[in-house]
């Protein structure tokens, strides 16, 4: 069991480590996101707290724990899911630290205010935890250092200017005597913190910037790493649920209850709010009985919370969206669109819409939780943001937040399905659970019920005009966006503002067009809605992106050399586009013949997520009425790099999963049920559809970027335009698979 | 019923059409396969069974009683299995590493069955999903380990 140890920092943060009004480093979406963090559980956890004493990210002893062998014991305050920061940790502050990161053992903290990174509040999201942290967890690492080597200077008896150390090691040259920090870490804990404890000069880096092997391959490898679905208590009963299927609906009566009491290994069975359980001996017996039951369910009143209408249709709110006219709220207004329109030689219109997501990561939601005899609450669960669920378990269990013990074991894949949003997570259940059977209870929601449960990434739709003039060139851009973003419905959307996770991606563009206007149209989607790997930007980055080739098109301009030709005062981006061609070999749009004889084209697309910048060409052909993606090249800009064998490994992972949501993910509700209910209704790019991947990384020294995210948005902008010069198709609605392809080649 | 894992045999009291897989979870505590889909889709919950790769998440415990069963806790007994892991980590494959058990079990059994397996052999055997897009390091490991 990985029971942490409580920590020996009852502090307060300071506010205003972070300047959030900084945006383009922040990201427009993240700015709404903390603002809206701030007010909801992350301040009460932190009202709770007592005896002010460091900032958040300076508490060595929190997060540092030298053991005798000197490896280390590193909190971090961000959770692993495969992004790879544990290791990004690991490098950063044990660089400072001068321990080799593979020494580091590091596992998610507690917790507790020496770990809100983030504003006021922590999380893991928005491709944030390096960017936010990387200063301050240098200084953690240095301060470390420094406390080491205090205690060395007094253990020896000498100046502290004679000491250096190497990795794990105090050196006291003058006289030949080392010391490990093992031997020292008991009394380097008990110093006080430094004051203004030395760095390393970025030329002497030694980790930070190389392709330094991750921590948890082995584990990973062999079967070892536990996440929450495997963990086990002493006298743990297994739980499973069977939810209502329209969302709000009620357990008004169980018709065989009685019987499935009967069947094997069942302990008990139970309602809880819009679900029943059944609680057992194994998972297995569990939901084979909760399964089992014959439920009666309420129709919920209307105006009931989140509830979903019995006769909701994808089909029919895509319509609804697509049928909204207006200008809407403006989000970004440039120049006169107008104006610039009604004089422009060419207009060109389109409507472009993408479907709800599911997170479909591998890892089925859990949450194991036990209440101890001094009134505590333990609580297992995935999670990327341990304050936040700590202050929700805390109202559900009925006790204070600082009785509620949350640990965090690593993702089984999040993309953010791991925040708190209503009806979407196991833990409340299991909290209810295991107090009504008065012992440690572990929830697991099978496949099914996650499909059911899982909040989706919004469904939206945007209409596109764009004027061009005389030569072809773009002069005014107009994009109305209609839907509702997931910053607005969790942290509280002002009815007169724009959440800009509705239009991060055509909002702030780059390109030189001298008028433009984005708005956006809030329409209330029906369905519980979350984050989703890349958010606004995994949709809205293909609407525009695509939708600007077909203004290209319209001008008889090459999308790459019209693109290359609008960002001629932006050195940055005009670098990464060419470099990105350069990496394919050089710019060539195509229909041409490969060597394998088959007919190919390329389509090039440009995002900015995350602080990062980013630049993708896919080169596709048809197999009969099949898209064949043979290879993506991405060339991506996130300022400077902690770990390039991460960043290409998360630029892999970014591009299986936008041509995932680009050929085929979906999710279709109908009579407000979700139709897929399993992988084989919602498929997931398999392995033989993976194209060949190319990365180059370019460190522009622009401020730190974001890197687990921005390789998403420009893969299905980037598949969909080549898929266009080779078919002559231009496809405006998301996935492909709604199309039918036979016959366009 | 007697089932023989990872060369150990356990007497084990449940219904016969329990699949495979949380006998081995839930009845041994062996938590290194993994729960993904239920369905056969995803590969998570792959185990050998006499060297051949089962979906053990609806394979019913009767039927593999008498059979030589192996799971991923055994990886490092094998000697398939210890270069797949090798090459794993050397091409530094997973990332959640959910699905990874199961993409390791099938390389293994693929290495056991065709020691210098063929593009179209790989492609043929690598086929469980995995949602954080490792595909191309699985398959160069794949023949990296091939060739040790």
């Amino acid at each position: 069991m990985n029971d942490m140890t409580s920590i020996d920092s009852p502090s307060v943060a300071k506010s205003g480590l972070l300047n959030l009004s900084r945006r383009g480093f922040i990201g427009a979406s993240l700015g709404t996101l903390v603002l809206g963090v701030s007010v909801s559980g992350g301040r009460k956890a932190f009202a709770q707290a007592t005896a002010p004493a460091l900032a958040a990210g300076t508490n060595v002893n929190a997060y540092i724990e030298i053991r005798p062998d000197s490896s280390v014991l590193f909190r971090s305050a961000f959770i692993e899911g495969g992004q790879g920061i544990f290791t990004a940790m690991a490098q950063i502050v044990g660089e400072e630290l001068d321990v080799d990161p593979a020494r580091f053992v590091v596992e998610c903290a507690p917790p507790g205010p020496d770990y809100l990174l983030i504003g006021n509040v922590r999380f893991t999201g928005g491709s944030m935890s390096v960017r936010m942290s990387y200063d301050r967890m240098r200084k953690l690492g240095a301060s470390g250092r420094m406390m080491v080597m205090q205690a060395a200077a007094a253990r020896l008896n000498v100046p502290l200017a004679e000491l250096t150390t190497e990795p794990g090691r105090v050196i006291h040259a003058a006289s030949s005597r080392s010391l490990t920090y093992g031997e020292l870490a008991a009394e380097a804990a008990s110093l006080p913190l430094p004051a203004d404890a030395p760095l390393r000069a970025k030329a002497d880096f030694r980790w930070i910037g190389k392709p330094v092997a991750r921590l948890d391959m082995h584990d990973k490898s062999t079967g070892k790493t536990q996440y929450a679905i495997d963990l086990k208590v002493d006298g743990m009963l297994h739980a499973a649920v069977q939810h209502a299927r329209h969302l709000g609906a009620e357990p008004l009566s169980i018709a065989n209850e009685a019987q499935v009491r009967t069947m094997p290994g069942v302990h008990s069975v139970h309602t809880l709010p819009g679900a029943v359980a059944v609680v057992a001996d194994s998972w297995w017996r569990a939901r084979r009985a909760a399964e089992s039951l014959q439920v009666e369910w309420s129709v919920p009143a209307a105006g009931t919370k989140n509830m979903m209408p019995a006769d909701f249709s994808s089909e029919e709110h895509m319509a609804k969206l697509k049928a909204m006219s207006g200008d809407g709220i403006a989000a970004e207004t440039v120049g006169d669109v107008a104006k610039a329109m009604a004089g422009a030689k060419t207009v060109v219109q389109a409507t472009y819409d993408a479907p709800h997501l599911a997170h479909a990561q591998l890892e089925p939601p859990s949450a194991l939780a036990r209440f101890n005899s001094d009134g505590t609450l333990d609580l297992w669960l995935p999670n990327q943001a341990p304050e936040m669920f700590q202050a929700a378990a805390a109202k559900i269990a009925g006790i204070d937040a600082a009785k509620v013990n949350i640990h965090s074991p690593v993702l089984g894949g999040f993309f953010g399905r791991h925040f708190l949003y209503d009806s979407a997570n196991p833990f409340p259940q299991a909290i209810l659970l295991s107090k009504a059977v008065g012992r440690p209870v572990k929830l697991i929601w099978s496949r099914e019920e996650e499909f059911l449960r899982d909040a989706l990434r919004p469904m939206s739709a945007v209409h596109f005009r764009g004027g061009l003039d005389e030569s072809g060139m773009p002069v005014a851009l107009s994009a109305v966006s209609m839907g509702e973003g997931p910053a607005g419905r969790w942290f509280g959307r002002k009815p007169d503002t724009v959440d800009s996770t509705t239009v991060e991606g055509i909002a702030e563009k780059h390109y030189a067009i001298a008028n433009r206007r984005v708005g956006q149209i809030h329409v209330d989607d029906p369905a519980i809605i979350g984050f989703w790997r890349s958010v606004g930007h995994s949709m809205n980055d293909f609407f525009y992106e695509t939708f600007f080739d077909e203004m290209a098109d319209a001008g008889k301009q090459d999308p790459y050399e019209l693109r290359h030709r609008l960002l001629a005062d932006n050195a940055r981006l005009r670098t990464l586009l060419e470099a990105v061609a350069d990496l394919s070999g050089g710019w060539k749009r195509g229909p041409f013949v490969a060597e394998d004889g088959t007919r190919r084209a390329r389509g090039v697309a440009m995002a900015s997520p995350f602080g990062s910048e980013v630049a993708t060409i896919a080169e596709v052909s048809m197999n009969g009425s099949d898209l064949v993606v043979h290879d993506i090249w991405v060339a991506i800009d996130p300022g400077s790099v902690i770990n390039p064998a991460i960043v290409e490994a998360q630029v892999n992972s970014a591009v299986a999963i936008g041509l995932s949501t680009a050929l085929m993910e979906e999710v279709v509700y109908e009579h407000g049920v979700p139709r897929a209910r399993n992988y084989d209704g919602y498929p997931i790019l398999p392995p033989d559809r993976m194209p060949k991947v190319h990365v180059r990384i370019i460190e522009s020294g622009a401020p730190l970027g974001g890197i687990g995210e921005p390789g998403v948005p420009g893969v299905p902008p980037a598949v969909v335009n080549a898929l266009a010069v080779l078919t002559g198709k231009r496809v405006r609605s998301l996935p492909l698979s709604r199309t039918d392809l036979s016959g366009t080649i | 019923m007697e089932l023989t894992v990872n060369g150990a045999r356990h007497q084990v009291e449940i219904e016969p059409d329990t699949p495979l897989l949380w006998v081995l979870r839930d009845t041994l505590g062996m938590t290194g396969t993994k729960y993904g889909c239920g369905l056969a889709q995803c590969g998570a919950c792959t185990v050998l069974i006499d060297g051949q790769t089962i979906r053990s998440c609806v394979t019913p415990v009767e039927s593999v009683v008498g059979s030589n069963i192996v799971t991923i806790e055994a990886i490092a007994d094998d000697a398939e299995g210890r270069k797949v892991v090798e090459a794993w980590v050397d091409h530094q494959v997973p990332q959640c590493g959910y699905c990874q058990s199961g993409q390791v079990m099938a390389a293994t059994a693929l290495l056991k069955q065709s020691p210098s397996p063929s593009e179209a052999e790989i492609a043929g055997a690598m086929i469980n999903l995995c949602r954080c897009g490792t595909y191309n390091a699985i398959a160069s490991a794949v023949r990296q380990a091939a060739k040790a």
